[in-house]
């Protein structure tokens, strides 16, 4: 395991003077992540906060390759990327002893909606890359709108919180699920405040031979109505409360990584969120104790497969 | 070479940024009402509020923690509030 001091000894690779938002949780996923991959990366990214913040031309933030995708097709990018290298390789074109990583990285809407599709394509062609998604649960970038990662409930700018209806009237979809049906050999979720387990999981991913997803919650003050400074605490609410279990799936093996102490009611992650304030108003209060079964049920789930194979 | 229509920049085929981190070269500083300070007595140099910074803006040196790059620091104060209890060396104070 890296020391905090080992991994601030590394070139920072992705640069201040970014435009995303003061108390993002993006960037320091971003940070850790080039951090863990041990060799170059080169990268893409789907349209998106991230993507945005980061070249608004002529300023990048990168210091690594980094290619701009469309919203829909990071991973046919970075597929193509992928292929590119291993054709380079093969025609010696570069040297057959050189370790590239790869890496694509979207928001939920360009993960779970818009590029699920081209994700979907290839994890199952199995290139070598590792995916990415920061989810922060609605499309932030175009202003908060509910995407299929959106908590039931919470009030975004088309699923407004009103009279009608108490904001999103669905629930999320389980986006690591999906993918675990790929049979890739590495998918796992993660949270920016717990950097031990990120940084761990995100070595094992760049280092599978094929395909490797990680999902890692992304605190947004914009979106959520949140203060900035609370933002990590936010990632750490969502992991105790077990909204955002970190877990990992290995080669078929599910492994919960981390077990909170004593776990917490999901009223306290929602408290501090005014995307979720009209859920304790009494008229609502179902959506909450709905919320806290499904989660619970979940959470059980996991246990219950914890060290078990999958499928 | 096509020629270059009048007022038609000198961008580089496919919007190409050849400069590599160029964004340390826009300042970010002014976004901030907040700026944080140090209390070096009291850091531990346990480096979180390094890894929690959205700005990379936690200048560390030699695995110390040495103050703040505020041409970059938005002042989110995450670096305030994840500095462990038991330490808080650092506080947000108002931007003068």
């Amino acid at each position: 395991m890296a020391t905090l001091k080992e991994l601030a000894a590394k070139d920072e690779l992705f640069s201040g003077g970014h435009r995303l938002c003061s108390g993002c949780g993006i960037p320091p996923i971003v940070r850790l992540l080039l951090r863990s991959a041990g060799s170059p990366v080169v990268a893409t990214s789907a349209t998106g906060c991230l993507e945005v913040g980061t070249s608004i031309y002529p300023y990048t933030a990168w210091r690594i390759p980094w290619i701009h995708s469309a919203f829909e097709n990071a991973a046919a990018t970075i597929s193509g990327i992928e292929s590119a290298y291993r054709a380079f390789k093969k025609k010696g074109r570069i040297p057959a002893d050189k370790e590239i990583k790869f890496l694509a990285l979207g928001g939920d809407g360009g993960t779970y909606d818009i590029g699920f599709q081209a994700l979907s394509g290839a994890l199952e062609r199995g290139h070598n890359f590792l995916y990415v998604c920061y989810d922060n649960g609605a499309y932030m970038n175009t202003g908060i709108q509910r995407s299929s990662a959106t908590p039931l409930g919470s009030a975004t700018t088309t699923s407004p919180a009103g009279a009608k209806r108490p904001g999103k009237q669905e629930w999320r979809k389980d986006l690591t699920r999906v993918v675990v049906a790929h049979n890739i050999p590495y998918a796992a979720q993660a949270s920016p405040h717990n950097w031990r387990d990120l940084e761990g999981k995100a070595r094992k991913a760049f280092n599978v031979a094929g395909p490797a997803f990680m999902n890692i919650i992304s605190p947004c003050p914009l979106g959520w109505y949140s203060k900035p400074e609370d933002s990590i605490n936010a990632a750490r609410l969502a992991v105790d409360t077990c909204y955002w279990p970190l877990y990992e799936v290995e080669n078929g093996i599910l492994r919960v990584t981390y077990r909170p102490k004593e776990k917490k009611p999901i009223a306290d992650w929602f408290k501090i969120q005014g995307r979720f304030k009209h859920l304790f108003k009494p008229e609502n209060s179902h959506l909450l104790d709905e919320t806290q079964k499904r989660i619970d049920a979940e959470w059980q789930r996991l246990l219950d497969m914890d060290g078990k194979a999958v499928f | 070479m096509k020629k270059e229509k009048e007022g038609e920049r000198d961008v580089p085929p496919g919007g190409v940024i050849r400069e590599a981190g160029s964004a340390h070269g826009y300042s970010t500083g002014g976004w901030r009402k907040l700026r944080p300070v140090v209390d070096s007595e009291k850091c531990t140099n346990c480096l979180i509020c390094w890894v929690m910074c959205p700005d990379s803006a936690v200048v560390v040196k030699d695995g110390k923690m040495i103050g703040f790059d505020l041409e970059h620091c938005k002042g989110c104060g995450i670096c305030a509030a994840e500095c462990p209890d038991k330490v808080k060396a650092i506080k947000m104070e108002e931007e003068g």
